[in-house]
């Protein structure tokens, strides 16, 4: 077989290629249909129907809304910054997107007797990755505002930026306590830990929930959504953009609401784990145990967008000086306090 | 040239371009920007170095934390309107003897220095993975390390004590 003869090296570049190309496609598709789902739930929360003219069930208004968007008229205002203006949107879909290089999606496929992870980047600093694409995040929504031009969107810019700045705090505390159990910060080892103690939320359920309100803030999903409060701000810090640079904003949320209740998933719900049995009793083949831990893995990362849904059609808005009371008086001892329990529980344990 | 190299080329070359921008920069949001570039570049030098942790949090840390604070300044305060003072004459002249000099110093204490003892050690050196740093951290140098934590909490209680109202 002439295939099989070339470098290793070229079979690691194909595979991850593949991989990257699924998994960038599947962050899109759910996001596409998470904007269905989003008017779905709203529609249920509030005794409607939603969206049922496209298709049987309205199935195809994200195609139906796609090509809205992609032939709306683009207008870049004379007055801003051309270049950092079309930057935003860009730098907002690139860390949405870049996120996902480190989660481990399921158990290795095993291709011709060559084990395949099913993880993008099984970096060293693992969950670091993620802090630091997310910390990154904050330009996009601040370069796109303050190169509007626009008052409006310049106070949203700067909100959004207080805000993810500050919330990251309380994040990196309250993910310590998995750390100081999991012993590494590789996102493989956390899974493995979890899939062989039980799941972190079990440990961890204080920074479980401290992760979680944090994580609702940093994709700016009510009832942390003041970058984009409309009836504040017109429409925050989109209100100049038009066309598809909208699109691709509006779209980040919702991927970032798909990675971030991946990383949740991962982080304290054992990833691509299944409950509550003993899933390497089976028997099945490797493969097969693959597809199942990725439909496991994907089954929980929805089961956050839809809480994150839930949410936003249940819970009204913060006021931003709540929304920092909140960040910085309560979330960040909380985390602390949560911090050095689980320490000492830690060394109690090990010593 | 193998691959080590021509990262080490590119990675070079962003980064003094981009810090030649941060520097040269009319409007001080570009010059931020610039500044994220060039950390972007450097947090890319310690990874061809394998330290792993040193690049993400110099990622975090700078380009995600310091440099949102001063992007938010910038943006606060209006320098679209061309406010920058015209420099007294003296003034550069003095600014560039001062920098000339200091280059001199540099040039002169660097000329003698063994570059070949300082190899960073590419694809040999696993120190800057967490768990051998955290070790060497906890160990080696653990009074440095506490000291300057000390330092970061003092100067966090001087931040919150010079931002009360009263």
């Amino acid at each position: 077989m002439y295939l099989l003869a070339i470098d290793p090296i070229w079979w690691l570049i194909i595979e991850k290629l593949v991989l990257i190309a699924f998994v960038i496609t599947v962050s899109m598709v759910v996001a596409m249909y998470a904007t269905y789902g989003e008017r779905k739930v709203a529609a249920f929360m509030q005794d409607r129907i939603g969206p049922n003219r496209a298709g049987i069930f309205g199935i195809f208004q994200p195609f139906a809304d796609a090509g809205k968007l992609f032939f709306k008229e683009e207008i870049i205002p004379v007055s801003s910054s051309r270049f950092l203006f079309i930057l935003g949107p860009a730098l907002a879909m690139i860390t949405a997107l870049l996120t996902s290089a480190v989660i481990p999606w399921s158990v290795p496929l095993d291709i011709n007797g060559r084990s395949v992870p099913l993880q993008i980047a099984d970096v060293d600093v693992g969950i670091l990755f993620v802090f630091g694409v997310v910390s990154i995040g904050v330009y996009g929504i601040m370069i796109g505002g303050w190169a509007s031009n626009n008052k409006f969107s310049l106070i949203a810019a700067v909100r959004g930026a207080s805000q993810m700045v500050s919330y990251e705090l309380p994040m990196g505390l309250a993910l310590l306590g998995v750390l100081l159990f999991a012993g590494d910060l590789r996102m493989s080892s956390i899974v493995q830990t979890q899939v062989e103690h039980g799941w972190n939320v079990i440990y961890q359920p204080l920074g479980f929930i401290i992760f979680f309100i944090c994580a609702l803030a940093e994709c700016n999903r009510t009832p942390f959504d003041l970058p984009e409060a409309e009836n504040e701000l017109n429409f925050g810090y989109h209100q100049e953009y038009s066309s598809m640079k909208l699109g691709f904003y509006l779209f980040a949320e919702y991927i970032n609401m798909f990675i971030s209740g991946a990383v949740m998933a991962v982080l304290f719900f054992g990833g691509y784990d299944i409950p509550f049995v003993n899933e390497a009793a089976w028997g099945l083949g490797q493969n097969t145990m693959a597809i199942i831990g990725f439909a496991v893995m994907m089954s929980k990362a929805l089961f956050f967008v839809f809480v994150f849904m839930w949410i936003r059609w249940t819970i009204p808005r913060f006021r931003y000086d709540q929304l920092m009371t909140l960040g910085w008086k309560k979330l960040v001892p909380l985390a602390l306090v949560n911090l050095i329990i689980s320490a000492a529980v830690v060394l109690w344990l090990k010593k | 040239m193998n691959i080590t190299q021509i990262l080490f080329w590119f990675l070079s070359v962003i980064a003094i371009f981009s810090a030649l921008m941060v520097i040269t920069s009319k409007n001080p949001v570009h010059s931020v920007l610039w500044l994220i570039v060039t950390f972007f570049a450097i947090s890319g030098h310690y990874i061809v170095m394998n330290a792993q942790f040193l690049a993400i949090v110099n990622i975090i840390v700078y380009a995600g934390a310091i440099m949102v604070l001063f992007l938010h300044v910038f943006m606060l305060i209006d320098l679209r309107a061309n406010t920058e003072p015209q420099q007294n004459r003296w003034i550069k002249i003095a600014g560039g003897i001062a920098g000339g000099s200091l280059m001199l110093v540099m040039i002169a204490a660097l000329r003698n220095v063994d570059i070949k003892a300082q190899d960073a050690g590419i694809n040999t050196n696993n120190i800057g993975l967490i768990k051998n740093l955290g070790r060497e951290l906890f160990t080696t140098y653990v009074i440095p390390f506490e000291l300057s934590s000390v330092l970061f909490l003092s100067a966090m209680v001087g931040a919150v004590v010079l931002g009360k109202k009263d």
